[in-house]
C-alpha cells in the first residue's frame, strides 16, 4: 500500500526508485571522480618487482628511445617500470598537483631552479646514495646542476643540448663570410648578409621563451655568469645599468633580426634558415629537427655567441638538461634506485641517443663514436664551458618568467624604444614575485 | 497538506481517468507522501544542492578568499595573507591588466555591433523561405558547432604571417612590406575578432530564426493589408515582437565576451594585443609554480564584472515576472 504514489498511480515505484539511487549514486560517483583520479597512480603499491615512473616524453622519438631504455633495465634487473606518459605541456601544468597527490615513484623533469624548486618545498626525495655509485661519470658542471640549495643530489641528468648561432655551411661559403668571435665582427656580419639580401638572424617568438634565450646570450656574455644568476634568482636589479646595456646591445642587433617575430613560431622562424633565406639563427640544437632533408642538416653548422666583454669570453655555454626525480615518498624505493643508478650509466644513454640525435649524453663516460658531427661539436662545447646555464624559464622563478618576462620581452621586440619602461616594470613585478614563498 | 490538494498534483491532473477528481479519499489526516518518497525527494533535492553549493558557491568564495593571499598552490600552511597587495599591484604594476579589461569591453561592443545585427539580417532572409534555404542555414551554421580551439587553428592558418593565406595572396610576406595579423598588437585583436564574429553571427542569426519562426503570420498580413512596405513591417511590427529573444541575445553576447577565451589562446596565448581577462587568471594559475592568490584576484575582477552586467538584467526579469 505505502509503495503506491501520493497520486495513486500504480507507477512501477522500485523501477523508479532504482533509477534515483543510480542517480544519486551517479552523482556520489561524479563528484568522486576528481578525488579517485587524485590518488591516480597505479595500484602496484607493494609489488617490489615494478617501479611506477611518470614521464612527460609525449613524443614518439623520445617516448620510444626511453621505452627502450627501460625494456633494457628491465632485462638486466627483473624490475618492470610502469610508465605513465603524459602529455608534455599538461605534464608540465600539472606537476604542482602531480607531486602533491600520489605521484609515481620516478619521474622526468629538468635541471636547476626548476629542480630545486620542488626539491625545497619537500616534494621529492634527495638521491645521495645514487649519485654515490655514478658520481664518477658526470663532470663538475653537472653534479652542481644536480643539487637542491641544501647541497643533496636531486637529480639524474640523461641528455643535454647547447643553444648556439645556427647557419649554413653552404651560405657562408657561397658568400665567403667568417664566423664571427666578437660582437664588432657580428653586427659587422648581419650588416654584410644584410646588403646581400639575406634574413640575418631568423627569429620568431610567437610562443614568447625564443626571445628569452637572446637574452640571456646577451647577459651573461655582457655581464658574466654570476651576474646571471644573480638576476635570474631575483637578486640583481632590473633597472641595473649593467641590465640597460644587455638590452642596448639587443638593440643594436634587433634590427637584422627578421621582422614580425612576435607572429612567428620558432618552426616557421627555422623553415627560413633551411630555405637559405635566413644567415644565421640563435636557438637550441633542435633546430636540427626542422632539417628533414639529409643534405640540408649536413649542411647545418653552429657556432658559439659571440664574446661581448673579454673578461667573460665565451666560458659560458646555455644547456638546458633533461632527467629524472624520485618522488617524496616513493612506494618502492630500493627499485627506484635501481632504476636511477641504471638511468645515470653511460649505457642508459647511449640507448637514448641512438634514437634522438638533436641532444648529447650528459656523462662523460658516453661512447661519443657514433655521434655525428653536430652532436660532437655540442658535446665539446658543453664539457669545455666553465659554467653552464639552463635557460631563463629553468633558472628563475617559472611563474615570473612566464606571467612577466615572456609578455615584458615580447614588449621589447616590438618597442625598443620602450626599453625603460619595460624595465622598470619587470623591477617592480619581480619584487612581490619574489617577495611571496 | 490535506487530501483535497491532492487533486491538483499534476500527476493527478494528467491521470487518464476522469472519475479522478471525484473519487473518494479515506477521511483524517494523512500524510501525502510517504516516508520513502520524502527521503527519495530529499535527495533529488539534497544532493544536487549539496553538489551545487560545494561545486559552485564554495570553489567560488574560495577563490575570493584566495584573492586576498599569496599562495603557490603547495600545502595549505603555504598560504599567506596579504591583504589587498593582489588587487593593488593588479591595478598599478600590472602591464598586461588595463588592456585586458579594455579587449574584453571591445570584444562586446564589436560582438553587439557587427555579427549580431548580420545575424538578423540572415535570418530575416532565411524566414523568407527562399529557395535552398536549409543550404544556407547550414553554412552560417556551421561555425557554431564547431569548437572555438579549431575556429582558432583554422583561422591561423589563414592569419600566418608566413605563410597565411592573405598574405600570400597579397604579396606581404616579404621584408619592408610585411603585416603582421598575429604579433602586431594594432591589427592582432581585429583579426582575432573577424574569426569570433564569423561564428557569433551563425549563433545570433539561429537565435533570430527561432524568434522569427514564433511571430504571428497575421501581423505580416494585416500590416500588408495597412501597405506597409517590407522594411516598415520589419521596424514596426516584427522586430518588436522580437524583444524576448534580443533580451537572449544581449545576455548570450556579454556572457560571449566576458568568457572570451580559447579562440585566443590557441591563437597568440593572449600575448601583445589580446590580453583578456580569462587568459590572465590561466596563466596565473595553471603551471609549475603558480600565483593562485595573484590568480584568484584578476578572476575577482572577472566576477565583479560579470555580476554587475548580470544583475541589473536578473532584476530586471524578476521585476517583470512579478508584473506578470
Amino acid at each position: 500500500m505505502h509503495d503506491l504514489s501520493p497520486s495513486g498511480l500504480a507507477l512501477p515505484a522500485p523501477s523508479r526508485r532504482t533509477l534515483l539511487r543510480g542517480v544519486g549514486g551517479a552523482a556520489l560517483l561524479g563528484a568522486g571522480i576528481p578525488l579517485l583520479s587524485a590518488c591516480g597512480g597505479s595500484g602496484t603499491a607493494a609489488d617490489p618487482k615494478t617501479v611506477s615512473l611518470g614521464s612527460n616524453s609525449s613524443d614518439a622519438v623520445p617516448k620510444k628511445a626511453f621505452a627502450e631504455i627501460y625494456a633494457a633495465f628491465t632485462k638486466k634487473s627483473g624490475i618492470k617500470v610502469d610508465v605513465n606518459t603524459k602529455d608534455h605541456n599538461t605534464f608540465q601544468e600539472q606537476i604542482n598537483s602531480y607531486l602533491q597527490g600520489a605521484p609515481d615513484d620516478v619521474f622526468t623533469w629538468f635541471a636547476g631552479y626548476r629542480m630545486q624548486f620542488f626539491a625545497s618545498k619537500k616534494l621529492a626525495a634527495p638521491i645521495d646514495d645514487v649519485w654515490q655509485k655514478i658520481g664518477g661519470d658526470f663532470p663538475e658542471a653537472m653534479k652542481k646542476l644536480s643539487k637542491g640549495e641544501d647541497g643533496k643530489y636531486y637529480f639524474v641528468p640523461l641528455y643535454t643540448y647547447p643553444w648556439a648561432v645556427f647557419y649554413r655551411k653552404s651560405v657562408f661559403a657561397q658568400h665567403g663570410y667568417e664566423v664571427p668571435t666578437t660582437w664588432d665582427d657580428f653586427v659587422a656580419l648581419c650588416k654584410r648578409m644584410k646588403k646581400d639580401g639575406l634574413v640575418p638572424i631568423a627569429f620568431g617568438d610567437k610562443d614568447a621563451w625564443p626571445a628569452m634565450g637572446t637574452f640571456d646570450q646577451i647577459n651573461f656574455r655582457t655581464n658574466g655568469y654570476d651576474f646571471h644568476v644573480e638576476l635570474m634568482a631575483g637578486k640583481a636589479s632590473w633597472t641595473d645599468a649593467k641590465v640597460r646595456k644587455v638590452f642596448d646591445h639587443w638593440t643594436e642587433i634587433l634590427p637584422f633580426h627578421q621582422e614580425g617575430a612576435v607572429g612567428r613560431t620558432w618552426q616557421d622562424a627555422a623553415q627560413t634558415l633551411v630555405a637559405k633565406k635566413a644567415g644565421m639563427y640563435l636557438l637550441g640544437t633542435f633546430v636540427g629537427q626542422q632539417f628533414t632533408d639529409k643534405a640540408d642538416l649536413d649542411d647545418l653548422d653552429f657556432f658559439a655567441f659571440p664574446e661581448i666583454d673579454p673578461a667573460f669570453g665565451q666560458d659560458t655555454v646555455e644547456a638546458p638538461t633533461d632527467g629524472f626525480m624520485l618522488s617524496k615518498a616513493p612506494k618502492n624505493r630500493a627499485g627506484a634506485v635501481k632504476l636511477l643508478e641504471y638511468l645515470g650509466t653511460p649505457e642508459a644513454e647511449q640507448i637514448y641517443l641512438k634514437a634522438d640525435s638533436s641532444v648529447v649524453a650528459a656523462s662523460t663516460k658516453a661512447d661519443t663514436s657514433s655521434y655525428t658531427a653536430l652532436q660532437k661539436k655540442s658535446f665539446e662545447m658543453i664539457s669545455g664551458a666553465k659554467s653552464l646555464t639552463q635557460f631563463m624559464d629553468r633558472d628563475s622563478r617559472p611563474d615570473f618568467t612566464s606571467t612577466v618576462m615572456q609578455p615584458a620581452l615580447q614588449n621589447f621586440v616590438r618597442n625598443p624604444k620602450n626599453v625603460d619602461s619595460i624595465l622598470s616594470s619587470i623591477e617592480r613585478q619581480k619584487k612581490t614575485i619574489f617577495a611571496s614563498a | 497538506m490535506s487530501t483535497d490538494t491532492s487533486t491538483e498534483n499534476p500527476e493527478a491532473a494528467a491521470e487518464p481517468s476522469p472519475g479522478a477528481a471525484s473519487r473518494k479519499r479515506p477521511t483524517g489526516h494523512r500524510r501525502l507522501l510517504t516516508r520513502r518518497d520524502r527521503i527519495t525527494l530529499g535527495l533529488m533535492a539534497g544532493l544536487p544542492t549539496i553538489l551545487h553549493i560545494a561545486l559552485v558557491w564554495l570553489t567560488a568564495l574560495a577563490s575570493i578568499a584566495l584573492a586576498f593571499t599569496s599562495w603557490n598552490g603547495i600545502g595549505f600552511d603555504s598560504i599567506q595573507w596579504v591583504g589587498l597587495q593582489n588587487f593593488r599591484e593588479l591595478f598599478t604594476s600590472n602591464p598586461q591588466f588595463w588592456p585586458a579589461v579594455e579587449h574584453n569591453v571591445v570584444w562586446f561592443v564589436v560582438l553587439i555591433l557587427l555579427p549580431t545585427p548580420f545575424g538578423l539580417f540572415l535570418a530575416v532572409q532565411l524566414d523568407k523561405s527562399i529557395r535552398f534555404s536549409r543550404v544556407y542555414q547550414t553554412a552560417f551554421f556551421l561555425p557554431v558547432v564547431m569548437s572555438l580551439a579549431v575556429i582558432g587553428f583554422v583561422w591561423q592558418l589563414v592569419y600566418n604571417p608566413d605563410t597565411g593565406l592573405i598574405n600570400s595572396v597579397i604579396g606581404a610576406n616579404k621584408p619592408g612590406h610585411y603585416i603582421d595579423w598575429i604579433g602586431d598588437p594594432d591589427l592582432n585583436l581585429w583579426a582575432v575578432l573577424i574569426a569570433a564574429s564569423w561564428r557569433h553571427a551563425g549563433y545570433m542569426m539561429i537565435l533570430y530564426l527561432a524568434g522569427l519562426k514564433g511571430v504571428d503570420p497575421a501581423l505580416r498580413e494585416a500590416s500588408a493589408l495597412d501597405g506597409a512596405n517590407e522594411w516598415q513591417t520589419f521596424k514596426n511590427v516584427v522586430f518588436p515582437t522580437l524583444r524576448p529573444t534580443n533580451t537572449v541575445v544581449l545576455v548570450v553576447t556579454i556572457i560571449e565576451a566576458l568568457r572570451a577565451f580559447d579562440l585566443v589562446f590557441v591563437f597568440n596565448k593572449g600575448a601583445q594585443g589580446t590580453e583578456l581577462l580569462s587568459i590572465l587568471v590561466t596563466n596565473n594559475i595553471i603551471g609549475e609554480s603558480s600565483r593562485i592568490g595573484y590568480g584568484s584576484a584578476i578572476a575577482v575582477v572577472l566576477l565583479v564584472i560579470s555580476l554587475a552586467v548580470i544583475i541589473p538584467y536578473l532584476i530586471a526579469t524578476f521585476r517583470k515576472e512579478r508584473r506578470a
